[in-house]
């Protein structure tokens, strides 16, 4: 059916000029006002359309990267020199950042919720990795001010930390306002909210490594995470809603391993503890199958 | 800071959100409402009575576009200048349809395309977006795409009325707007599938054209009152 209409449509599309073509170049004079100004539509529009276009590929660029970073971070477990890795991740995420720097220089001069959507999945996937490393160093949520305040970037050096500049004259301070891109706090929770099943695997995984801490602390940050998102619940955004139910999923896979972990964990010996945690979350998992 | 207090502060900023989408909404509102009124006003055109009138009832809706002004005013301290693009899904659809009254008040006075300048005029706000509360160019683009549709019904509805010289000056006009459409590369958005629409407004005029060319009518001729069109 959508073919036919299609094939229908295209007809109709080729039929339509010839029939009309000499009738309209004798009525309508290429230099009338109208025409004119929908040139100068057109320009615009065209310049609209490029500008988004580029922010879709930045903002897909800062997924990829983001997304080889969580990877990364996820080798941490499994390696013992975890402070190498980090570093490591730090560097990549000056890339990412310089990324994010071209977005604001896009938007200079632009109202950014303009052109949010393009750009609103790199962001997400940004805070992701971020709060990720931020959660492996310290065990704690990464806050939406810590993140926008690297964000903020200066194009030239005298003007990079002097905050004092933005106090003093208005249009100084709408300079400082154009380069630095801000987080927005839906984006924030949707990043936060993939965090959670970032952390899920590094939970499971750490269990394979014989790492009996980790689980415990991680369903304790991720209870409180999820105890935010109920306290949240209906005043967010719809994307937030639908990201709690997976939120879920993966705080009660995690809350699984801890109880295997409490109960089988004093009768069997550590090394034979994977065995015991991997089939039975591949259980649990083939029950939401069904 | 915990878990807990980063969340908190999350809603807080949520809550306010809220809050001022709120009361955008209701500003929105009284616009829909005097959106409503101007539109009735100027729907009788189509009557056959409707046409002889047509100076008193672009007055009259100018009048209503005065209320719109002050509801914009309103409108534009409910939020901050530089979060248009944030807010503005709440009053998009009643902007393009005040946008196409507008232009079909401009239309029914002088049979002009009414400019964007002129329609930002008309509604008390401003063209360039670094001025304030402005008039998207694709919301404008919109609203002259319900106008095509509007003039369609309207040749229709001339004929009816006996006035038959007044679809060829509509189809001419809307010859010239589909050519403009035409140097558009448009995205395949809203604007798109609502200018998909236009070849049918332009078509249905061109039919009656031909109705009337192949019998002779409205070559020039006054237009003969409440004649209805032999077959």
């Amino acid at each position: 059916m959508n073919k036919e209409g299609g094939f229908r449509k295209r007809k109709y599309d080729n039929m339509q000029p010839r029939n009309r073509k000499e009738e309209r170049e004798s009525k309508v004079d290429p230099s009338s006002p109208v025409l004119i100004s929908f040139k100068s539509f057109q320009k615009e529009l065209d310049a609209k359309h490029d500008k988004y276009e580029r922010l879709v590929k930045l903002s897909r660029d800062i997924t990829i990267e983001s997304k080889r970073i969580i990877f990364l971070l996820h080798r941490v477990s499994s390696v013992s020199n975890i402070e190498e890795l980090l570093n490591e991740s730090s560097v990549k995420f000056g890339d990412v950042r310089l990324k994010i720097q071209q977005i604001s220089q896009e938007l200079i001069g632009e109202d950014m919720c303009q052109f949010h959507r393009a750009f609103s999945p790199g962001l997400q996937e940004y805070v992701e990795a971020v709060s990720f490393q931020h959660f492996i160093r310290t065990r704690n949520l990464i806050s939406l001010e810590e993140i926008n305040r690297h964000l903020i970037f200066a194009p030239k050096k005298e003007e990079a930390e002097d905050s004092e500049d933005v106090a003093v004259s208005d249009s100084q301070g709408e300079k400082q306002k154009q380069l630095c891109l801000q987080v927005t706090p839906t984006d924030y929770l949707l990043g936060i909210a993939d965090l959670t099943g970032e952390l899920m695997r590094m939970c499971i995984t750490s269990v394979g490594n014989g790492d009996i801490e980790t689980p415990f602390e991680v369903s304790q940050f991720l209870r409180a995470i999820y105890d935010g998102f109920t306290y949240i619940g209906n005043t967010g955004p719809y994307e937030v809603s639908k990201k709690l139910y997976t939120l879920k999923q993966s705080l009660g896979k995690v809350e699984d391993a801890c109880y295997t972990l409490t109960v089988r964990g004093s009768e069997i010996p550590k090394h034979m503890l994977a065995d015991v945690l991997s089939s039975k979350t591949s259980m649990s998992e083939h029950e939401e199958g069904l | 800071m915990s878990v807990t207090d980063l969340f908190s502060v999350i809603q807080s900023s949520l809550t306010a959100d809220q809050d001022v989408r709120e009361e955008i909404r209701k500003v929105v509102q009284g616009l829909e409402q005097t959106a409503r009124e101007i539109l009735t006003l100027l729907q009788t055109v189509h009557q056959t009575s409707g046409l002889k009138d047509v100076p008193n009832k672009c007055q009259k809706a100018r009048d209503h576009f005065n209320v719109v002004k002050v509801h914009l005013e309103e409108l534009k301290t409910k939020f901050p200048p530089d979060q248009y693009y944030r807010f503005n899904e709440h009053w998009r659809f009643v902007l393009q349809r005040l946008i196409f009254l507008a232009a079909f008040v401009v239309y029914l006075e002088t049979e002009t395309l009414v400019t964007r300048e002129a329609v930002a005029g008309i509604l008390g706000i401003t063209v360039y977006r670094d001025k304030g509360f402005h008039l998207d160019i694709e919301d404008y683009l919109s609203g002259l795409l319900i106008l095509a549709n509007e003039l369609a019904r309207l040749a229709l509805n001339s004929v009816t009325a006996g006035d038959y010289t007044r679809p060829l000056r509509i189809s001419s006009f809307i010859n010239e707007l589909d050519s403009g459409f035409r140097l558009l590369n448009l995205k395949n958005d809203s604007l798109r599938k609502r200018y998909d629409g236009l070849k049918y407004d332009v078509k249905k005029i061109e039919e009656v054209v031909y109705d009337l060319s192949i019998r002779g009518l409205g070559k020039g001729d006054e237009p003969t009152e409440g004649k209805v069109v032999e077959k």
